[in-house]
This record gives C-alpha cells, sequence and structure tokens, in this order.
C-alpha cells in the first residue's frame, strides 16, 4: 500500500470515530439535560402525534423559515434536498452490489438527480453566501467560521462535479479503497489530486461536526419550544431538580 | 417632549439599516443590596469580588440546568431569520439588538469558556473572554429585550432568545448586576402579597370602593369580595387591576360577569397579585416563591377553581407553569381548567346566553385588538391551538359592533409586543419603550387611518400601562387603550339595572 493510502484509512477512521463519538456525546448530553419548564411556542400540538407532525414540517419543508424569509428558505431547502440527494447517490460507494439495498441505491433516479443535486447545491449554497456578504444584518452576524463552513462545502460540491465532468478518478478503485475500509482489508486510494481534495474537505467537515453549528441537525430535534406537547394544566411536567426543590421544603403537599 | 427622536411611522413597515451602539447607552437601575438580599441575590450594584469565576461557574449550572440553554448555544446556524423580527431592532436599528446578536452577547462567552473550537480558536468562531466591557453590554442589551418570543416563531430550530435572556439575567444578578425594578417588586410581593405593595386594609377599601361606584352607576349591588372563605372561584389577578385606568374598568367587568353568572368569588390578600416577575429575572426559585402564595392562598380559602384576570406574562407563568411549580391540583374541582382564563369564563357565559348583553353601548368605539406576546406565544386560553386568538376576538365581537384586525403580520402569534413587557415597564427605560412601541404603534396607525378604529383593545396590565404612556408620543391619546373587559362591562346589562323596560325583557328572558 501506498503510504498516501495508509494516510487516509488512518484519517478516515478518525473521521468516523470523531463524527459518531462527537454527535452520540451531544445527542446524550442534551438528552441529559432537564427541560424544567414547559415551553412550547403556541399555538403547539395538544399530543404527540402533532409534536411528530410539527417536527417533520420543519425538517421537510423548513416551515418556519418560509414564514420568516423568502430567500433565505428557498436557498436554504435547495442545498439541503440537494444535499440528500448527492448522499444517496454516494451510498453506491458503500453498498455492495449483492446488499439487498443495491437495487435501490442504484436506481436510474438515485443516481441521475443525485448528479444534478451537485449543481443545485451549488446554487444553494451561493445564494446563502451572497446573503451572507451582501445583507448587512446576516453580514453583521457572521464570524469568519460561517463563511468558512459555507466554502468548505461549496468546495466538496465543486470538486465531486469535477469528477463528474472534467476528470475522472478511477471509480472501481475508489470503491475498493471504501469498502476496504468497512471490511479491514485495506486497498490502494487513487491518488488523482481532485479526488483527494474532495475527501480531505470531507474528512475536514466530518471533524467539525460535533464542535460546529452543524449540531443544528440533531440538535432541531431537542428544542422544547418546538418538541413539547400543550398539555401542563393536564400533566404535570417535573424536572428532577425541580423535584428535589420541592422534597426539600415540602411545600407542594 | 423628550431628549431623543420618536421613531416615524410608516404605512409598511420599514427595515431600518444595521447601526452600532446607538442604544448601547440604555441600561435599567442597578439593583443595590436592599433590592438584591430579599431575593437570595449578592452585592450591592456592583461586580461582587470574584465575579468572573461566579458568573462561569453560574453559566455551566444553568447549561447543566435548562435543555433550551444549552440546545440553543450550539445551534444556531446564524441564518439571519431572526434579525428583522425583534420590535427593538426595527425601532431602534442597533445591531445587537437583533435576536441572533442578542444571544451571541452569551454564546461568545459561552465557546470561549465552553467548546473546543472557542478554547482553541476564538478568533475563528467569534468566542471572546469574559471582561467587565462584556458584562456591562450585557447588563443594557438584556434588557432590551421583553422576552416576547416573536423571534422563535420565526427561527428555523424554535431558538427562543427570550430563554437565553432569562439565563442572562439570573446569571448577572448572581454576580451582583440585578435590575431594581424587578426585584423591588418581587421583594414586594414576598413581603406584601403584590407588586404595588397594597397591604390588606387598602385592599379591601378599593374593593369597597368599587361596589359602590358599581351601585351608583347600575342600582345593582354587585359584590367585590376579599378573603372570602368557601367562595368558589379565587380570582387572581394583577394588582394594577385594582386601581389603575383602564384596569379597573376590567376588574369591574370581571365582577359583574360573576354576579351575573350566579357564582361566589373572592379576591386573596395573600395572592393579590397574578403578575409573577420571577420569570423576568429567569430564576426559578422566585418564581415558584410567588407561585405558592397562590397555593397556600386557594388552600386557606377552601375554593374549588382558580380564574386568572387579564394578564399576558401572570397568563404564561399561570398556564405553562402553575401545575410545575405550585401543583399538583387536586384539592380543586377537576371538571375546571386548573387555572382557568376569565376571557373562557366570559366566553363560556356568552356560549350558554346567561349575559344579556346590549351591543350598542359600544357603538360610539371602532375595535382592534392587541394580542399579548405571552399569550398569544406562551399559552392557550381555550381547548384547542390558537383559541387564544379567537376567544378574545369572539367575545369583543359579542359586544361590540364594530370591530377590524391590525394587519395579519402584526397579529396572532406574528403579534409586536408592546415595547414594555419582560421587566421593562420603568421610566429609566422610557426611550426604549417608546421605540420598541413602533412596530405596533406603526400598525396601529394604519387601522385608525383606513378602517376608522378608535380604540385598541388589551388583555395585559402590562400592555396597558405601557400604551398609556406611549399612546401620547405617537399623537394619539392615552384613553385609546381599553380592558376587554371594559367593553364587556358596557354593554352588560344585570338583572334589575336601568329603566323598568329593559328590567322586564330581563324578567322575560329569565323565564
Ligand atoms: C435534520 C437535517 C437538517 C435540517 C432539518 C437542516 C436544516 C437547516 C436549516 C433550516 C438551515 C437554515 C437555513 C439555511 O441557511 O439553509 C440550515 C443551515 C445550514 N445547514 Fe442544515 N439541516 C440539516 C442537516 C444538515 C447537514 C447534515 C449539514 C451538513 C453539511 C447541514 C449544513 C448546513 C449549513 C452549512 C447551514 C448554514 C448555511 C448558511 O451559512 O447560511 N445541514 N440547516
Ligand atoms: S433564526 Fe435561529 S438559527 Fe437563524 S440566526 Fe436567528 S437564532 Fe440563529
Ligand atoms: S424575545 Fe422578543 S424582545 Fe427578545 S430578542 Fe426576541 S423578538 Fe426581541
Amino acid at each position: 500500500m501506498t503510504a498516501l493510502s495508509i494516510l487516509y484509512v488512518v484519517l478516515f477512521y478518525a473521521a468516523i470515530a470523531v463524527l459518531i463519538g462527537g454527535i452520540t456525546n451531544k445527542v446524550l448530553q442534551y438528552k441529559r439535560v432537564p427541560a424544567p419548564l414547559k415551553i412550547p411556542v403556541t399555538p403547539a400540538p395538544m399530543t404527540k402525534g402533532g409534536v411528530a407532525w410539527r417536527l417533520t414540517m420543519e425538517i421537510v419543508l423548513f416551515n418556519s423559515l418560509f414564514r420568516s424569509s423568502k430567500w433565505t428558505w428557498i436557498f436554504g431547502w435547495i442545498f439541503h434536498v440537494a444535499l440528500l440527494l448527492a448522499f444517496f447517490r454516494h451510498l453506491r460507494y458503500v453498498v455492495s452490489p449483492d446488499s439487498f439495498l443495491w437495487p435501490i441505491v442504484s436506481l436510474q433516479v438515485v443516481q441521475s438527480f443525485g448528479k444534478y443535486a451537485g449543481f443545485a447545491m451549488v446554487v444553494g449554497l451561493i445564494g446563502l453566501l451572497g446573503r451572507r456578504i451582501f445583507v448587512d444584518r446576516v453580514r453583521y452576524i457572521s464570524s469568519p467560521s460561517d463563511y468558512l463552513m459555507l466554502l468548505l462545502i461549496i468546495g466538496i460540491a465543486v470538486s465531486g462535479l469535477m469528477m463528474n465532468y472534467v476528470v475522472r478518478t478511477d471509480i472501481v478503485q475508489l470503491k475498493a479503497f471504501i469498502m476496504g475500509l468497512f471490511l479491514f482489508d485495506w486497498q490502494n486510494l487513487p491518488s488523482d489530486f481532485i479526488l483527494l481534495v474532495h475527501l480531505t474537505l470531507v474528512l475536514i467537515l466530518s471533524f467539525v461536526f460535533p464542535i460546529s453549528k452543524l449540531l443544528h441537525a440533531p440538535g432541531l430535534f431537542f428544542a422544547p419550544t418546538r418538541n413539547q406537547v400543550d398539555n401542563p394544566r393536564e400533566v404535570r411536567h417535573l424536572s428532577p431538580w425541580g423535584a428535589e426543590l420541592e422534597a426539600k421544603d415540602g411545600r407542594n403537599a | 417632549m423628550a431628549d431623543f427622536e420618536i421613531p416615524e411611522t410608516h404605512e409598511f413597515p420599514v427595515i431600518p439599516t444595521v447601526m452600532e451602539g446607538v442604544m448601547s447607552h440604555s441600561a435599567p437601575f442597578l439593583a443595590k443590596e436592599q433590592f438584591q438580599a430579599p431575593l437570595g441575590f449578592p452585592g450591592n450594584g456592583e461586580l461582587i469580588e470574584g465575579w468572573k469565576e461566579t458568573f462561569l461557574e453560574k453559566l455551566g449550572e444553568m447549561l447543566g440546568k435548562y435543555r433550551s440553554l444549552q440546545v440553543f448555544m450550539d445551534i444556531c446556524v446564524k441564518c439571519g431569520a431572526c434579525t428583522d423580527k425583534c420590535h427593538y431592532f426595527l425601532g431602534t436599528g442597533d445591531a445587537k439588538n437583533m435576536p441572533v446578536a442578542r444571544q451571541d452577547l452569551l454564546r461568545k462567552v459561552y465557546r470561549r469558556y465552553f467548546t473546543f473550537a472557542g478554547k482553541h480558536f476564538p478568533k475563528l468562531v467569534g468566542a471572546v473572554d469574559l471582561t467587565e466591557e462584556i458584562i456591562d453590554e450585557m447588563y443594557s442589551y438584556y434588557h432590551q429585550c421583553s422576552e416576547c418570543r416573536r423571534c422563535s416563531v420565526f427561527c428555523p430550530y424554535g431558538i427562543d432568545t427570550a430563554e437565553v435572556t432569562m439565563a442572562a439575567r439570573d446569571i448577572l444578578a448572581h454576580v451582583g448586576k440585578g435590575q431594581k425594578y424587578s426585584n423591588e417588586i418581587i421583594g414586594k410581593v414576598h413581603k406584601i402579597g403584590n407588586n404595588l405593595g397594597l397591604p390588606e386594609p387598602a385592599l379591601a377599601d378599593t374593593l369597597e370602593g368599587l361596589e359602590e361606584e358599581v351601585e351608583e352607576d347600575t342600582g345593582v349591588k354587585v359584590r367585590y369580595p376579599l378573603d372570602e372563605k368557601g367562595a368558589d372561584i379565587l380570582l387572581v389577578t394583577p394588582s394594577a387591576d385594582f386601581f389603575a385606568e383602564p384596569h379597573v374598568d376590567g376588574l369591574i367587568g370581571y365582577g359583574k360577569v360573576f354576579h351575573a353568572a350566579g357564582v361566589s368569588w373572592t379576591v386573596s390578600s395573600k395572592a393579590s397579585e397574578a403578575a409573577n416577575f420571577g420569570l423576568f429575572i429567569g430564576n426559578y426559585e422566585n418564581m415558584r416563591e410567588i407561585s405558592l402564595r397562590i397555593r397556600e392562598a386557594a388552600k386557606e380559602l377552601g375554593v374549588k377553581r382558580i380564574i386568572f384576570g387579564e394578564c399576558g406574562h401572570a397568563w404564561r407563568v399561570a398556564y405553562s407553569f402553575l401545575n410545575t411549580l405550585a401543583g399538583p391540583w387536586d384539592f380543586l374541582d377537576p371538571n375546571y381548567p386548573v387555572p382557568q382564563h376569565i376571557l373562557d369564563f366570559t366566553s363560556d357565559c356568552l356560549d350558554r346566553g346567561i349575559l344579556n348583553i346590549d351591543k350598542s353601548e359600544n357603538d360610539w368605539m371602532t375595535l382592534t385588538f392587541h394580542d399579548s406576546c405571552n399569550v398569544a406565544r406562551a399559552s392557550r386560553i381555550g381547548s384547542y391551538p390558537g383559541s387564544q386568538f379567537e376567544i378574545p376576538r369572539k367575545v369583543i365581537k359579542a359586544v361590540c359592533n364594530n370591530f377590524h384586525d391590525m394587519a395579519p403580520e402584526t397579529i396572532h402569534d406574528s403579534t409586536f409586543c408592546c415595547g414594555g413587557g419582560g421587566g421593562l415597564l420603568t421610566d429609566d427605560l422610557i426611550e426604549l419603550r417608546i421605540k420598541g412601541a413602533l412596530p405596533r404603534m406603526e400598525a396601529l396607525k394604519n387601522v385608525i387611518e383606513d378602517k376608522g378604529v378608535t380604540h385598541m383593545a388589551a388583555i395585559c396590565a402590562i400592555c396597558k400601562s405601557q400604551f398609556t404612556k406611549v399612546l401620547p408620543y405617537y399623537g394619539m391619546t392615552m384613553d385609546q387603550i381599553v380592558s376587554v373587559h371594559q367593553l364587556v362591562s358596557s354593554a352588560i346589562i344585570l338583572e334589575g339595572q336601568g329603566d323598568e323596560d329593559e328590567a322586564e325583557a330581563d324578567t322575560e328572558e329569565a323565564a
């Protein structure tokens, strides 16, 4: 194996560990910290099913964002849908042809939608970047990391598109490398420059995910303002530390 | 009138250009020791010794106690969707009054001391060291937020700046930077039972006065009882209802409705205050302490139900938190919601047809309705989501012939704060209050011009006081703000009231 391939094997394992470990750690923290009071933003659903629907609408359609800013919504939504489509397209690199998933992954729609999604993603990201640069309010609240995050993902999308349309890489060897990671049977990585750029940026994205605002993806499910049921009079809501206070002075008896 | 400019109103809202520091001089008076100590806070209006460690320790503690704070500190993507949603930004143009910028005052410290990125790459992620200047900035801008939650409605993740403001105020109070206005008032509630410091004899006097006034007006003896054991209903209402205009006309209205419905009720001198400023300062213990008075009063008086009068934040605490803080309420009648909103009660009476209403009494007015933020975005009134918008309008329309809503993007859950909520209803913040009222004033002016609206009804003591104060600055008059139950009061015809014809009609209907 080439030294380069060994380096990338190590980096990939590290990235997967950081990504999974980091997100798990954060999710466990969000679960552990109690929400002591009922604070759903009303009107809020009165049932758990209603809350599931509310969150689904937020995740699928970005409902609230649609109400607040049509431009951010259109660019943001395009970007995220494209991200999802691109994700599906990438499954063909990690799913073996014998897998029961293969017939779905290899579907023509998945593959061609995924291919064009790259362009949509860049359009969405450039729109978001433009908003950040040209709208004075958004510029004011932006830190360097906010620009870099967009540039990073633009870099991933553009390098990906280049492999599709400009300089193709050795897909067969790439798939062998990735499957090798899963089977602990390490293979060489094609050493094309664009591919290395693409993979390096993806590695960076994985490393920063659990320590950045990308936590919005898991965090969204834990926002008490959106995930609580509107039933404070019917069901008594009490946090462990609230219960401790009560137990101490017994005034709620 | 004032040494600053009153903002101009427009036909359509204008989003201001971002300006830096134009409101950095605005800060409420600090609480001296006499107002800090009774609430369990240290200091004398200055930073205490070891403030930095205490601040960070307290921040760490809050992050472990409030999921909202922990999650909100992490997940903001700086999308900017909330930036033009705050009435204080719209009214002042100050950059730090954009909700996300307000959160960032705390977030940049959180990042510096609690996150990997902020510890190692502070410049990259905008993390900063905690300094005295940062504390001063926090004190200023966390007192330019009325905790109205409008930003939360529009954030893709529901990030509620109010939660951040509350946490920040609590932390600031713990390093010696408490706010005089709220803390002084909470002290009075703990000691005397209400925000105004009205002792029992004064309260008894006031209520007696009301009975006389109503009897003079209507010829009917309507009771306004105090501390009456065995009454069915405990009415908990903001203390402004006992004397201030237009609040007191609302209280007169509740009494008339109770009278017409034939229920027994009482006010308690122990819990003679619906307001709970513990919410504003973000302090669970103080909020619980204030709530527990209601539990004690309900037990002592042996009531079966609890009804809250017209007040926004009080209703939020009542509806959303009372069960948590002062429950369980298993000793009350389970057939009624605990607590119930006075409008829910009145609306039910209207449905059952037991109120005799003469709408024409209110014909000289054309009404609009101001949704109070805490009712609109932090609670519910009736049995279904959104009933907090419909029930007040239904009641108003049942007692008035002329009603027009303001522009749709300024009502319901998009409602604009009056500008004086969240513990900011104090004269030391008058500039902020006037400027923050801009979006509401704009919407009101538009319906006045287009629809001939003459009065705005509200169901919150703070809104009513705030509007009474700021309406004149925008070229309107202070009596253009009215209580919803004031409208009910004028239209309701009690049995035995008025001339003979009406009395006859009454008996016929009753028969
Ligand atoms: C549960 C899944 C997710 C949901 C519901 C979601 C939702 C959102 C929303 C509503 C926004 C704000 C609007 C915008 O600026 O686009 C946003 C921003 C963003 N999201 Fe996601 N997202 C998800 C997953 C992800 C993932 C996996 C990534 C990883 C690359 C990502 C990257 C971003 C970035 C970089 C921004 C900021 C864009 C900017 O700077 O303006 N999101 N997301
Ligand atoms: S709308 Fe929410 S996520 Fe967007 S900048 Fe404001 S607080 Fe952050
Ligand atoms: S809660 Fe209200 S006052 Fe505070 S930042 Fe949000 S919109 Fe502004």
